[in-house]
C-alpha cells in the first residue's frame, strides 16, 4: 500500500459517504449492544429498504456515543441525538429526518454532559464504524502513520512525543517520551511493543470503549510506537471477559494486513511489524507489566522485581515497550496535531485529556473525556448531572482498589496527577464512582481489600499475608466487633504493604483504607465505639443471606 | 518427567480436539502457547478437565504441575462443567454500589447454592464476575452469554425460574 493508494481510499470513503443525505448511527458498543442496539439498527436497515431510500440514507454501527446509561443511542448526521430507543421506532426517526427531530426520544446535545467534554481519544467513537478500515481511513485515520513512515526518523517520532508531555494512562503516570526512548536506545533484538489491554480495575471501561469504538486508532498508536522504538513484533494483551472488544480488534488486525498496514515492509519501507492478540484470563495483577509480560510468554501473571525494567529485559528477555490502550490511542492525533499542540490542553504537569468511566450513584452513567485540570465537581455535578433521588453526595473513588475515597472538600480540586495523588487517590486508569449516603465505607474499603485479597498472587508475603489480615480486621468493624487496638495494627499494617510489597497491587491495597480512615475516620468510631453502622449498610448483606 | 517427546494422542476421539492443536501449531507447539492453548480448550468443550491438562501439557513439552498451576492461577478457568445455563452476577464496584450483594444473596437463597457451584439438577450455574465492563448499566448480570444491564432482583429471579421451571 503506497501512501497515494491509501490517499485513494479515504477519498473514495468520503465521497461514499457523501452520496447520502441522510444518515443514521447507531452504537453498537457494548453497553447499548446490552440494551439490543443490534435489534435497533436491524429495524432501521429493514425501514430503509421498506422505503427504498438505499440510496438516500445510510445507516452505520459506530462506537461509543458517552451516554451509556440511556442507550441505545442513535445519532443523525445532523446533530440529533435519540435515547433509549426501541426497534419499534425506527419509522419515526427515519421520518425525522427530514423534518423537526422526534421530540419524544430526543436527547439534548446541548447539555454540559456533552459541553464540558473535550474529545481526543474518543473523537472517533460515534462516528466511524468500528470494523471498517475504509471507514476509519476516510476520516484522516493511518495518514499520521504514513506521514511518521515516510517524512521523520524515529527519533524525531520520540521528541514529538516528548514535547506532548503525554503521561502513561496506566495509573502512575509514567512520561510517555521517556520511556519510547529508554526502550529505543536499549540494546537489542528483536524489540517488543505490548498493549497493555487487560483492565482488570472494576469500575473502570475506557479501554473496552475504546477497542470496540476505534480499534484501528490503537493499533496506529501502536504502528507509530513500534517504528519510533524500532520493534518488529507486538502484543495486545486483551481481557477475555471482553469478547466484542476481541473480535472487533481481530477484524482490525486482519483488515490493515490486508492493506498491507501491518506484516511486512510496511507501505514500502523496511519497517516491518506483526502484531497478534493474546487473551488474559482474569487476573488483575497481570495489569502490573512484569506480571502482564509473564502471562504473554504462557506463565502465571506473578511479577519480578524491577530494575531490570521490562524497556531493558521484557518479553522473552528482550527490550519491551509496553503502554496502555488509552496512551496509543493517543498518538495519533499527537502525530498530526504536532506535540506542542498536545501540550498546550491540560495543566502545567498533566497534559492533554482523560477519559473517565463514571459510574455509581450519578444520574448519567458513561463514558467521559474531560481535559486535565477539570475540577471533580465539573465531573460530578456539571458533566454527570449530580446525585440521584436527591441524596446528598459522600465521596468520589477514583483508582479502584488502588485508589482512594476523595470526600466534599475535595471537590474543587484540579483532575490531575499530583493534585489526586496528594489527596491520596491516584488518577488510576480512569475509573471514576461516585458514591451518596447509602454508601458506607468502612464496607467500601472492606470491599476493595477482598478484591485485593483475592487477587494477590501470593509471590511475595506482606501482600499474600497483609491483605488476608487486614480483610479480616476490616470483617471485625464491619460486624461491629472491633475495638481500637485494630484500628491501630490495620495502620500498621497499611504502611507494611505499602513499603515491603514486591509490585504496585500490594504496595497500593492499603490506598482505600488510607483514604476511607483519613477522611470518614467518623464512621469507623460508628462502627467500633456505637457499634452502629450509620449508612445501615453493614451486615444488611449478612442478615439477607441468613434468611 | 515426561521422557516421550513424540506426539500425543488426543484424550478422545472428539473431532473438536483438531482446534485445539491448530491454536498449538499456530503458536509453535512452544510453552508460551499455554494460556492460548488453555482458552481453546475452554472455549470448545466448556471447562478444563485432567485430560484435557495433560494433553496439553504434554503437546506443549510442559510438567502437568505448570498447566495446572496456570489453570488454576487465573480466574477465567474452570476445571468443572457449566449447568445447562449460567448465571453471572457483576460484582464490579458499580455494581456493587448499587446493590449486586443483594442480588447476590437472593440467587443464593432461590438457588441454595454458592458463587461457583451447579444446582443439583445441572440446571444452573452461579458465577460472579470482578468487573464486566458494563458500569454505566449496573447492576449488570449475564445470562447464558447475553448482557443484561440495570437488573433488578425481581428480573432475576424472573430468569430463574424460567430456568428451572419451579419457584423455590
Amino acid at each position: 500500500m503506497s501512501p497515494e493508494e491509501l490517499e485513494q481510499i479515504a477519498e473514495d470513503q468520503r465521497a461514499a459517504n457523501d452520496q447520502y443525505s441522510h444518515h443514521a448511527n447507531v452504537c453498537v458498543a457494548a453497553g447499548c449492544m446490552s440494551c439490543q442496539s443490534q435489534s435497533v439498527k436491524d429495524s432501521i436497515d429493514k425501514e430503509i429498504v421498506r422505503r427504498g431510500w438505499a440510496r438516500k440514507c445510510q445507516s452505520k454501527g459506530t462506537g461509543c456515543m458517552g451516554l451509556c446509561s440511556e442507550g441505545p443511542l442513535v445519532s443523525t448526521g445532523t446533530g440529533t441525538l435519540y435515547q433509549q430507543v426501541t426497534p419499534s421506532d425506527a419509522s419515526e426517526i427515519l421520518d425525522a429526518l427530514d423534518t423537526e427531530p422526534a421530540g419524544r426520544l430526543i436527547c439534548r446535545p446541548d447539555v454540559p454532559f456533552f459541553q464540558r467534554q473535550k474529545k481526543i481519544v474518543l473523537e472517533n467513537s460515534g462516528i466511524v464504524d468500528p470494523e471498517r478500515i475504509e471507514d476509519y481511513v476516510g476520516s484522516a485515520g493511518y495518514g499520521a502513520l504514513i506521514r511518521v513512515l515516510t517524512e521523520m526518523t524515529p527519533s524525531e517520532v520520540v521528541q514529538e512525543v516528548v514535547k506532548s508531555g503525554l503521561r502513561g494512562r496506566g495509573g502512575a503516570g509514567y512520561p510517555t517520551g521517556l520511556k519510547w526512548s529508554t526502550v529505543s536506545k536499549a540494546v537489542g533484538t528483536p524489540k517488543y511493543v505490548i498493549c497493555n489491554a487487560d483492565e482488570g480495575d472494576p469500575g473502570a471501561f475506557m479501554d473496552r470503549s475504546v477497542l470496540e469504538s476505534d480499534p484501528h486508532r490503537v493499533l496506529e498508536g501502536m504502528l507509530i510506537a513500534a517504528y519510533a522504538v524500532g520493534a518488529s513484533e507486538g502484543f495486545i494483551y486483551v481481557r477475555a471477559e471482553y469478547p466484542l472488544a476481541i473480535k472487533r480488534l481481530r477484524t482490525a488486525i486482519r483488515q490493515a494486513e490486508r492493506l498491507g498496514l501491518v506484516g511486512a515492509s510496511i507501505c514500502g519501507t523496511r519497517f516491518s511489524f506483526r502484531v497478534d492478540l493474546r487473551l488474559g484470563a482474569g487476573a488483575l495483577v497481570c495489569g502490573e507489566e512484569t506480571a502482564l509480560i509473564a502471562s504473554v510468554e504462557g506463565k502465571r501473571g506473578t511479577p519480578r522485581p524491577r530494575p531490570p525494567y521490562p524497556a531493558q529485559e521484557g518479553l522473552f528477555g528482550a527490550p519491551t515497550l509496553i503502554n496502555k490502550v488509552e496512551t496509543f490511542a493517543n498518538i495519533q492525533p499527537i502525530i498530526r496535531n504536532g506535540g506542542d499542540w498536545y501540550a498546550k490542553i491540560g495543566t502545567e504537569k498533566s497534559k492533554g485529556t482523560k477519559v473517565f468511566a463514571l459510574a455509581g450513584r450519578v444520574m448519567n452513567t458513561g463514558l467521559v473525556e474531560v481535559p486535565m485540570g477539570i475540577t471533580l465537581r465539573e465531573i460530578v455535578f456539571d458533566i454527570g448531572g449530580g446525585i440521584p433521588d436527591g441524596r446528598a453526595f459522600k465521596a468520589v473513588q477514583t483508582g479502584g482498589p488502588s485508589g482512594g475515597c476523595l470526600p466534599a472538600e475535595y471537590l474543587d480540586m484540579p483532575v490531575d496527577y499530583e493534585s489526586l495523588a496528594k489527596a491520596g487517590s491516584i488518577m488510576g486508569s480512569g475509573g471514576m464512582i461516585v458514591m451518596d449516603e447509602t454508601s458506607c465505607m468502612v464496607d467500601v474499603a472492606k470491599y476493595f481489600m477482598d478484591f485485593c485479597m483475592t487477587e494477590s498472587c501470593g509471590k511475595c508475603v506482606p501482600c499474600r499475608v497483609g491483605t488476608y489480615q487486614m480483610n479480616g480486621l476490616l470483617g471485625k468493624i464491619t460486624e461491629r466487633t472491633a475495638g481500637p487496638e485494630d484500628v491501630a495494627m490495620l495502620e500498621e499494617l497499611c504502611d507494611l504493604l505499602k513499603h515491603t510489597s514486591l509490585c504496585g497491587l500490594g504496595q497500593s491495597a492499603p490506598n482505600p483504607v488510607v483514604s476511607t480512615l483519613r477522611y470518614f475516620a467518623d464512621e469507623y468510631k460508628s462502627h467500633i465505639i456505637e457499634k452502629r453502622c450509620p449508612a445501615g449498610v453493614c451486615g444488611s448483606h449478612a442478615s439477607e443471606e441468613a434468611l | 518427567m515426561i521422557t516421550d517427546f513424540s506426539k500425543p494422542t488426543p484424550p478422545s476421539l472428539d473431532k473438536r480436539w483438531r482446534l485445539v492443536d491448530a491454536t498449538m501449531r499456530r503458536l509453535g507447539n512452544h510453552s508460551r502457547g499455554l494460556i492460548e492453548a488453555l482458552h481453546t480448550v475452554q472455549e470448545t468443550f466448556g471447562y478444563l478437565d485432567e485430560g484435557a491438562l495433560r494433553y496439553v501439557a504434554i503437546s506443549l513439552r510442559v510438567p502437568l504441575s505448570r498447566a495446572y498451576g496456570v489453570a488454576t492461577f487465573y480466574h477465567f478457568f474452570t476445571l468443572k462443567p457449566a449447568g445447562e445455563h449460567t448465571c453471572v452476577v457483576c460484582m464490579g464496584t458499580a455494581c456493587y454500589i448499587k446493590g449486586a450483594p443483594q442480588l447476590l444473596s437472593a440467587v443464593q437463597r432461590d438457588l441454595d447454592i454458592k458463587p461457583g457451584e451447579t444446582t443439583s439438577d445441572n440446571k444452573v450455574s452461579l458465577l460472579t464476575a470482578r468487573c464486566l465492563g458494563s458500569c454505566g448499566l449496573a447492576r449488570a448480570v449475564v445470562y447464558d452469554n447475553e448482557v443484561a444491564g440495570k437488573v433488578a432482583t425481581k428480573d432475576l429471579r424472573e430468569r430463574l425460574v424460567k430456568w428451572t421451571g419451579h419457584v423455590s
